[in-house]
């Protein structure tokens, strides 16, 4: 049982991210203490939230430009909607972030499956696409702290048992994706259709839902991502996410997700979330220059990758090696 | 006469340009094993993909226990009991060996969560059942082919099924495994089901199935008792010719020796080998898996290094590091493994027949020469006559008989002075086999000199003019074409000389 553990690529990235937090606490002593682990989790919460999406769209073989787009086009809708109408009350505000989110990724969904476009063009289109809605419907304006009520700015903040709201959700969303991605057909439908696709269509999987599921999907978490950001940094900006698609999908891959399809777990792309917020964090903590943390973090995500690859292909060989004996 | 349990009536299927199934009626039994009979193209997969529901039929009835059905998708088909192993490898790789036989019918608890409990038990169930030693939660492709193929049997079982397709199930598996295969057939036979069985090898539906149907280029040809019906006729019934036609040998005057090799070795795989070939001769090689034939090839041919010998070509000695000096020799290889390291599936046939030799086809070495491609592609395609709409067609939509000859195609447009070919005719059916045969003549008549690598024996005596036996890394024998019989060849290879 143990040796199984062991093996796993899950526990290689786990005892990589042991490594990094020890070696960072012995440069920076103000790392490690609770203060500074509840930001990483929240800052790395909405991060978590968009990674299980694009977690399961790549699971498909695809791939979804458009996440910083969506959450950029959601956020802005609902924080100018709340800034003219600040009637409405929040859990509609949330429904409609959803709502907007779900519009959008449903139409990069039915561009995939309906017309079987590939993903990396859909969404590269509809990055841009929504992108540019974020200027047209703000006019290029902002939506600042002082034109959003406290409710709205206390929605991520607020909590209970010392949760935030925010890394609540977060928790949530994992689950549920966990669970759906595990425990129900659709779900292990969507490792067929990535492993395989031929054999999935003699097996009676309906295709055109499942390539469509994970774009829907995760322009729904996007949608309830924007609402969130725009509240927790209080602020709408056309420049909201910027950058965003690259982290999530830096995230999947350094938790093992096969960027070819089929291959990957809930618990390796939680584990990927946790080692790039731990790094994002102690890279200001031991003040290292913004100028470069941008390629210590494209560094490490390939150290990470290079280390899971070489472990992956020693259990092969010995797998192979304890077969042919 | 007992009720049918599945009946195809009058069926077609028509793609853009090819008709692919034109009017075939097939029935089948319960408890019967029905072997579906055809060359290449003759139409069994595209049969097989109407039966699950991969495709749909153009016209035509399908009638299960003498009611009308239609199978709308892979779902229908199976809930109304039809499963297949197709031929192509339908396994999720990454996926455990539950998760591959409960693909796309997972065992749900009432509340609709996924029952791994269950689905664990019921893989057990049907391994036992089978008697096979495979871990049920082991990743499939850390699985043998051979497994893979079960986990495939296993799958289809899985399903409540009165009817089981198999598609070519033998052509990855070894003796020992076909003869499990054969037992889980008859087992399955003795339940009542029906199998459909799916072979161009005929010794495999003697051994297994009672009762055939065989179909030519998209027809229903003709049908009966496998007991009954010889070889002959069912061969000829296929091919619409006789088998003594099938091995055209062509009497060549052979020529000077141009291809030698001396006290070749390398170190663990074979040592001392020693041969020559002449111009217009086909020389053949046997010996069993394992004996170091494809070995010594790879080596000639600069794949490998070696470790001793010498290597002469008309009389000089050359030095081969690598296939691109062997290829500059006028030496062409075509291995064995052609679709996998042969064709490119998603260019059309002149681009795969033209890729070796695009540079000296272009105009100033630089600029795709389209006019000169397509004639070169005309000469050979004709030559070894590709069935296609234009030689524009992609080679995907190719029948597999065809794929491979546009591999030989692209080969001999290299215009090699010596061709090794490592089982040239192997997985293919009679017709394209006698292509084959029938053009190997063609080349010697042209003073190619060839050295053809075989497993099967009938073509080792019918096209060679001299064979090489070897046995365990060492030339164990040779024969003359007069000398040799299907006995001597066996004992030396068996090393019982």
């Amino acid at each position: 049982m143990f040796e199984k553990v062991l093996k796993k690529r899950e526990f290689t990235l786990f005892v990589l991210l042991v490594f990094l937090i020890v070696i960072i606490s012995l440069r920076s002593p103000r790392f490690l203490n609770i203060a500074n682990f509840r930001d990483i989790l929240d800052d790395t919460a909405l991060l978590a939230m968009v990674a299980m999406g694009q977690f399961m769209v790549i699971l498909i073989a695809g791939i979804d430009l458009s996440v910083g787009a969506e959450v950029a086009l959601a956020g802005m809708s609902v924080a100018l909607l709340h800034q003219y109408h600040p009637e409405i009350p929040i859990f509609a505000i949330v429904l409609l972030s959803i709502l907007i989110g779900f519009s959008l990724g449903s139409f990069n969904g039915i561009l995939v499956s309906l017309l079987g476009i590939p993903p990396i063009i859909v969404t590269l289109g509809t990055m841009g696409i929504y992108r540019g809605f974020v200027f047209v419907v703000s006019g290029g304006t902002w939506v600042s702290a002082h034109e959003m009520s406290d409710a709205f700015k206390n929605l991520p903040r607020g909590g209970f048992l010392g949760v935030s709201n925010l890394l609540f959700a977060a928790i949530l969303c994992v689950i549920i994706f966990g669970i759906f991605l595990k425990y129900t057909r659709a779900g292990r439908e969507i490792y067929g259709v990535g492993g395989n696709e031929i054999a999935s269509q003699y097996v009676g999987i309906n295709l055109k839902k499942i390539k469509y599921l994970p774009f829907m999907l995760t322009g729904s978490i996007c949608g309830l991502v924007g609402l969130l950001w725009v509240a927790r940094y209080a602020s709408a900006q056309s420049d909201t996410a910027l950058g965003f698609n690259l982290q999530t999908i830096a995230a999947c891959v350094v938790g093992g997700v096969s960027i070819f399809g089929g291959s990957g777990t809930t618990l390796g792309v939680l584990l990927g979330v946790l080692l790039l917020g731990v790094i994002n964090n102690a890279l200001t903590q031991i003040n290292i220059s913004p100028f470069w943390q941008m390629g210590l973090q494209g560094l490490i995500i390939l150290v990470a990758v290079i280390i899971n690859t070489i472990m992956e292909r020693r259990t092969q060989e010995l797998i192979i090696r304890r077969r042919n004996l | 006469m007992e009720q049918c349990l599945v009946e195809v009536r009058g069926i077609k299927k028509y793609f853009p340009g090819i008709k692919a199934l034109d009017g075939v009626d097939f029935k089948i039994r319960a408890g019967e094993v029905h072997a579906l009979i055809g060359e290449n193209g003759a139409g069994k997969s595209t049969l097989v993909k109407l039966l699950t529901g991969v495709y749909q039929p153009t016209d035509g009835k399908i009638l299960l226990r003498g009611k009308e059905v239609g199978f709308a998708s892979p779902h229908t088909s199976q809930r109304a009991g039809i499963a297949a192993i197709h031929q192509e490898v339908t396994v999720f790789p990454e996926l455990t060996v539950i998760e591959n036989v409960f693909m796309g019918h997972h065992i749900k608890k009432p509340m609709g969560l996924i029952d791994w409990g269950q689905m664990r038990e019921k893989t057990g169930a049907l391994l036992e059942k089978l008697e096979v030693d495979i871990d049920p939660d082991a990743r499939v492709k850390n699985l043998s082919v051979a497994e893979r193929h079960l986990v495939e049997i296993i799958k289809a079982l899985s399903f409540d099924v009165d009817v089981v397709i198999m598609d070519e199930p033998t052509s990855a598996l070894s003796l020992e495994e076909v003869k499990d295969l054969y037992q889980i057939i008859r087992q399955l036979k003795k339940e009542g089901k029906a199998v459909i069985f799916i072979s161009h090898k005929l010794d495999e539906v003697y051994e297994i199935a009672d009762y055939f149907t065989v179909l030519r280029d998209g027809k229903y040809i003709g049908e009966g008792l496998v007991k009954e019906a010889g070889v002959d006729k069912i061969v000829a019934m296929m091919v619409g010719r006789s088998l003594s036609q099938i091995f055209p040998k062509v009497d060549v005057e052979q020529g000077p020796t141009i291809f030698r090799v001396k006290n070749l070795s390398k170190t663990g795989l074979f040592k001392d080998i020693t041969f020559e070939l002449h111009e217009g001769e086909i020389l053949g090689f046997f010996g069993l898996v394992g004996s170091g034939r494809s070995e010594v090839m790879q080596v000639i041919f600069g794949i490998d290094q070696l470790s001793e010998g010498e290597i002469f070509i008309n009389g000089e000695k050359v030095l081969i590091r690598n296939p691109t000096e062997a290829l500059d020799k006028g030496l062409s290889y075509i291995p064995e493994d052609r679709q996998q390291q042969g064709a490119i599936l998603k260019m059309n046939i002149r681009e795969n027949v033209t890729l070796p030799i695009v540079n000296e086809l272009s105009h100033a070495r630089k600029f795709l020469n389209k006019k000169g491609e397509l004639k070169v592609t005309q000469e050979y395609g004709s030559r070894l006559d590709i069935k296609a709409s234009s030689w524009e067609q992609l080679v995907e939509t190719l029948s597999g008989g065809n794929q491979q000859k546009v591999v030989l195609a692209k080969w001999l447009a290299t215009k090699p002075k010596i061709l090794i070919l490592d089982e040239p005719t192997k997985g293919i059916d009679v017709p394209t086999k006698a292509a084959v045969h029938k053009f190997m003549g063609e080349l010697a008549k042209q003073r190619l000199g060839m050295i053809m690598i075989s497993s099967e024996l009938p073509e080792i005596l019918g096209m060679s003019d001299n064979i090489v036996v070897m046995h365990e890394g060492c030339i164990a024998a040779r024969f003359t074409r007069e000398e040799a019989s299907a006995e001597k060849i066996i004992k030396a290879a068996t090393g019982h000389i």
